[in-house]
């Protein structure tokens, strides 16, 4: 979706912007990310819902699957690992993920995907 | 002879079911089929025909599924056989046979008196004459029914329906003599009295007499008495249709019928008879069971099997003018020394006798008025060691009458479709783990139903666990976590989760939850935590669309809007670009906005008096109606009025699912109020509310409710109804499926809103006053709060640039989602796999060279 890649990292925002247990979308670099606040962890994935083609993985509910947290797709309700990116209802699909981190209450993004 | 053609006379519910119970075994397609019937539509539910008169259509009786191995010919009555030729005759042609089914079912005994040829005197058999009872009863006052046995008593509560003072005529000493003992009768007389029918027993008709106007108007009974009666049902018992064979010479039943072997095979081996045209072994049976084992029965043989008819069993239970009433086995105690348990509760104002054995041990049969939750166990007991002391039996539902555990193996179930304990607990053991399930693979219960509970006891009696929790973070219902929520006061979901369930969450339970805060008034449903667990629709107030952009409805109530605010609709769409169109429930829906645009839109709304629609809502939607008395020159009264008052009562109630609802201002029901939750239809003196109603998947017409209400009666039913739906339904379970999977059904719900059989009305009747007083425009609060308005921005660290995927192309004048190779929808994008097994999706082209719309 765009040919440039951050090798650093990008401040997108405070942290208390973030709701618990909520997601918000960042532009970075023009990349859509969508990040997600959980109790005690962030995680940000591409917010490109890979099944319907829309922009809106980060308004999808974030919960729990067994331990592990998860994102709804807000069109369809697949659910994905918030951890991996891996959709746990159907095999072979995935969110690209995206590091996150949180330093001195500023909320930054790093574009490089993890292989 | 096991292959061939197959004439089958006759499309009855037995015909049908041996047509059905064929092709199912028929895997060779051996025989082709023929079916000759002389009704111009195809097989319905004749047991059901008095539903008729409560709503339910011609459609939803209908039995018959079309089946491309058999040839149906309606309206085509069989006029004569030829056992040599091996042919039958119809006015159109003939059919040759190889084997020939007789399903002619019977005819209505109509007593040789004088003026049974009156206009106005009718039978009740067909929905022809259903329609044609209804039409004449139009403008008329009073009724009469002559017989008191179970179709004339179905009969006088349909005339009593129809608005008619309404009498009984019963030759014997008592009503329903056949199934009931006069004890049973005797308090089945009280409950009829009461309803306000008019009981004439020990009395015949001597000769009915007509009016001024050429139509019945009175009975002379055989006591010197008479009735008044401006229309008039036979019911005086039914006579087994028989003439093609008495006219091809073929045995009949010493009291008439086609005389039939075990095998339903009549004296020539190339004709048989199923239903209630057939004496098996010399008797006729004029029930639908004994008519159903019958057609499976020739089913079996004609395929090379040896079924025999099993004997039939003659238990039968109704609900006749809202008593229950069931009878099984030696109702009347004719086996000799045999004992009686009976049992008079006059409070309960039920009645119970149990015939025993001699020695007490071993069950014969029964009658119950009343109060006839124990049928089900006892029916299935008959011949068998009982299976609890006989007060026990009959104590009143849920303090004994489980006996079911003791229930033999071979005992009946369901007895309309031979399903015994041993054929449940198979299925059990086979998987089947609910009441649909056994329903699939035994077909118990897909009848008459009653044997229902029984299915879920045996389901708990094998330990089948019916799971109702929620999902995997709450073991508890939807309605569980309502009574937990309400009781204890909880107003977070994770004080909720912690102390009730485990983990974080999902997109199951989190909406639940916060539906069921926001019925009980917790404050705006974007407050605190209380917004994150909402779906995006609910997140944002607006619809998401399949491009990532929002649709946005106001409210209209009633789907009536001044000019003005039709103009404001009107600026801000093209203001804004938005696409514009209309809704099936009388509103504009504005698609293509994105998050950012949705407070400005709204802004302008609020400020010219629009408020928020809840499209995006499991809540009231939209109360639909069509003009009404105001205009029309049908209407009967203000069906707009009404429309708009219920829309504003029940804005922003937020319910398990969405509802709908409509007025109409008339019976030609232009607002398709019987396709809503809850729909209105105004009469010449008040309202008819139908209930359980619904479009979509699986369409449902509502069922009628209560009749000629006054506002006020209306208003209180409503608010119950939506109240104890919002408490006790399941997640995303509509109304006519939080009814239907009601024990009891209507019934029970009528108990509980109308009759307080739950003590509950003034709680729900308290919940709906908050409702109404605390309602507050969900979008003029966000509006009004710098706080609710932040997350309104496609992203967090850009709140100035839109989100750049939202694309649009224009068709038809107006903007609509591009469809680029990405936001195709149909296909993912490059770096996901198409997910295994999911069907293509092929758009069609719409366009067909026609002249366009002029803009």
């Amino acid at each position: 979706m765009s040919d440039t890649v951050t090798i650093g990292w990008a401040p997108v925002c405070p942290l208390e912007r973030l709701e618990p247990e909520r997601g918000v979308a960042a532009l970075v670099d023009g990349v859509q990310v969508a990040i997600f606040r959980t109790d005690d962890e962030l995680f940000a994935v591409d917010n490109l819902d890979p099944l319907s083609g829309a922009y809106v993985m980060s308004r999808g509910i974030v919960g729990s699957r067994g331990g592990v947290p998860t994102v709804a797709s807000p069109l369809h309700k697949q659910v994905y690992d918030l951890r991996t990116g891996l959709c746990l209802d159907l095999p072979g699909v995935t969110l690209p993920r995206y590091d996150v981190r949180c330093r001195d209450g500023l909320v930054e993004v790093r574009l490089r995907q993890e292989e | 002879m096991t292959g061939g053609r197959l004439v089958v006379v006759g499309n009855g519910m037995v015909g049908q079911r041996f047509v059905e119970a064929l092709r199912a075994r028929d895997h060779d397609r051996r025989w082709q089929v023929t079916v000759l019937a002389e009704e111009p539509r195809p097989a319905y539910d004749r047991v059901r025909l008095s539903a008729f008169f409560d709503g339910v259509s011609a459609e939803e009786l209908n039995l018959h599924t079309p089946d491309e191995g058999v040839r149906l010919h309606l309206g085509e009555p069989v006029t004569g056989i030829d056992r040599d030729r091996r042919v039958v005759t119809t006015a159109t042609g003939e059919h040759p046979y190889d084997a020939l089914v007789l399903a002619t079912g019977s005819y209505p005994f109509v007593p040789p008196v004088a003026g049974m040829d009156l206009p106005g005197v009718f039978v009740y058999r067909t929905l022809d004459d259903l329609e044609a009872i209804r039409e004449h009863a139009r403008g008329r006052v009073t009724g009469a029914v002559i017989g008191g046995g179970l179709l004339g008593l179905e009969a006088a509560n349909a005339l009593r329906l129809l608005g008619l003072r309404t009498h009984v005529v019963e030759f014997a000493p008592r009503l329903m003599p056949v199934q009931v003992d006069e004890a049973g009768g005797a308090m089945l007389r009280r409950y009829v009295e009461e309803l306000g029918v008019t009981t004439h027993l020990g009395v015949g008709t001597t000769a009915l007499r007509p009016g001024p106007t050429g139509t019945v108007a009175a009975l002379d009974l055989s006591d010197g008495g008479t009735v008044d009666a401006d229309l008039v049902v036979v019911a005086a018992g039914i006579r087994p249709r028989d003439e093609l064979a008495r006219a091809a010479g073929l045995g009949l039943g010493p009291r008439g019928g086609v005389l039939v072997d075990g095998s339903c095979r009549s004296d020539d081996e190339r004709i048989w008879a199923v239903g209630e045209c057939a004496a098996v072994d010399g008797t006729c049976h004029g029930l639908v069971a004994p008519g159903y084992a019958m057609a499976e029965v020739v089913a079996d043989r004609l395929l090379g099997g040896a079924a025999t008819f099993p004997g039939a069993d003659s238990a039968t239970k109704l609900k006749l003018l809202g008593v229950d009433v069931a009878s099984f086995g030696d109702a009347h105690g004719t086996t000799p020394g045999c004992l009686d348990v009976t049992f008079t509760d006059p409070v309960t104002r039920s009645y119970a006798k149990l015939v025993l054995s001699d020695d007490a041990r071993t069950l014969l049969g029964g009658v119950l008025v009343g109060d006839a939750t124990a049928y089900p166990t006892l029916r299935a007991s008959v011949g068998g060691p009982l299976p609890a002391p006989p007060l026990t039996l009959l104590a009143p539902a849920g303090e004994g009458g489980g006996g079911v555990t003791a229930l033999p193996g071979a005992a009946q179930v369901c007895s309309c479709n031979a399903v015994t304990r041993d054929d449940i607990d198979a299925a059990i053991a086979g998987g089947a783990c609910d009441v649909p399930a056994l329903k699939a693979c035994t077909r118990a219960g897909t009848s008459c139903g009653s044997c229902v509970p029984m299915l879920k006891q045996l389901l708990d009696a094998a330990g089948v666990q019916q799971s109702t929790a929620l999902c995997e973070h709450f073991d508890a219902s939807r309605q569980e976590l309502f009574d937990i929520v309400r009781v204890r006061g909880i107003r977070t979901f994770s004080q909720l989760v912690a102390e009730h369930g485990r983990g974080r969450g999902c997109d199951v339970c989190k909406p639940v939850v916060a539906s069921i805060l926001a019925s009980l008034g917790t404050g705006h449903v974007l407050d605190g935590e209380q917004a994150s667990l909402q779906d995006t629709n609910d997140h944002f107030l607006a619809n998401l669309q399949r491009d990532g952009s929002y649709s946005v409805v106001p409210r209209i109530p009633g789907g009536e809007i001044t000019p003005d605010k039709l103009i404001v609709i009107g600026e801000v769409a093209r203001d804004f670009q938005l696409y514009t169109k209309i809704t099936g429930g009388q509103r504009i829906d504005l698609f293509g906005a994105r998050v950012e645009q949705l407070p400005q839109i709204w802004r302008r709304l609020v400020d010219a008096g629009f408020e928020s629609g809840h499209a995006y809502g499991k809540a009231l939607r939209t109360v639909k109606s069509c003009v009404g008395e105001t205009w029309c020159r049908y209407g009967v009264q203000d069906s707009v009025g009404l429309a708009v008052a219920l829309e504003l009562r029940y804005r922003g109630l937020r319910a398990p699912h969405k509802l709908k609802s409509a007025v109409s201002g008339c019976a030609r029901e232009c607002a398709e109020a019987r396709s809503k939750d809850f729909g209105i239809i105004a009469t010449d003196t008040g309202w008819n509310l139908y209930l359980g109603g619904n479009g979509g998947f699986r369409p449902r017409h509502a069922d009628l409710f209560a009749t000629d209400l006054t506002t006020d009666e209306l208003i209180t039913l409503i608010d119950r109804f939506l109240m104890f739906y919002v408490r006790t339904a399941d997640r995303l379970q509509r109304t006519s499926a939080w009814i239907e999977a009601m024990d009891g059904g209507l019934e029970h719900l009528r108990s509980v809103i109308v009759d307080d059989s739950l003590g509950l009305c003034a709680e729900l009747d308290a919940a709906m006053a908050r409702h109404v007083t605390s309602y507050s425009d969900e979008w003029r609060d966000v509006l009004d709060d710098p706080e609710r308005l932040r997350r309104f921005t496609s992203f967090v660290n850009a709140p100035e640039v839109p989100d750049p995927s939202i694309t649009f192309a224009v068709e038809r004048g107006q903007p609509v989602p591009t469809r680029g190779p990405v936001a195709a929808g149909a296909a993912p994008p490059d770096g996901a796999a198409a997910p295994a097994g999911a069907p293509t999706r092929r758009r069609q082209p719409v366009v067909l060279g026609l002249p366009e719309v002029r803009r």
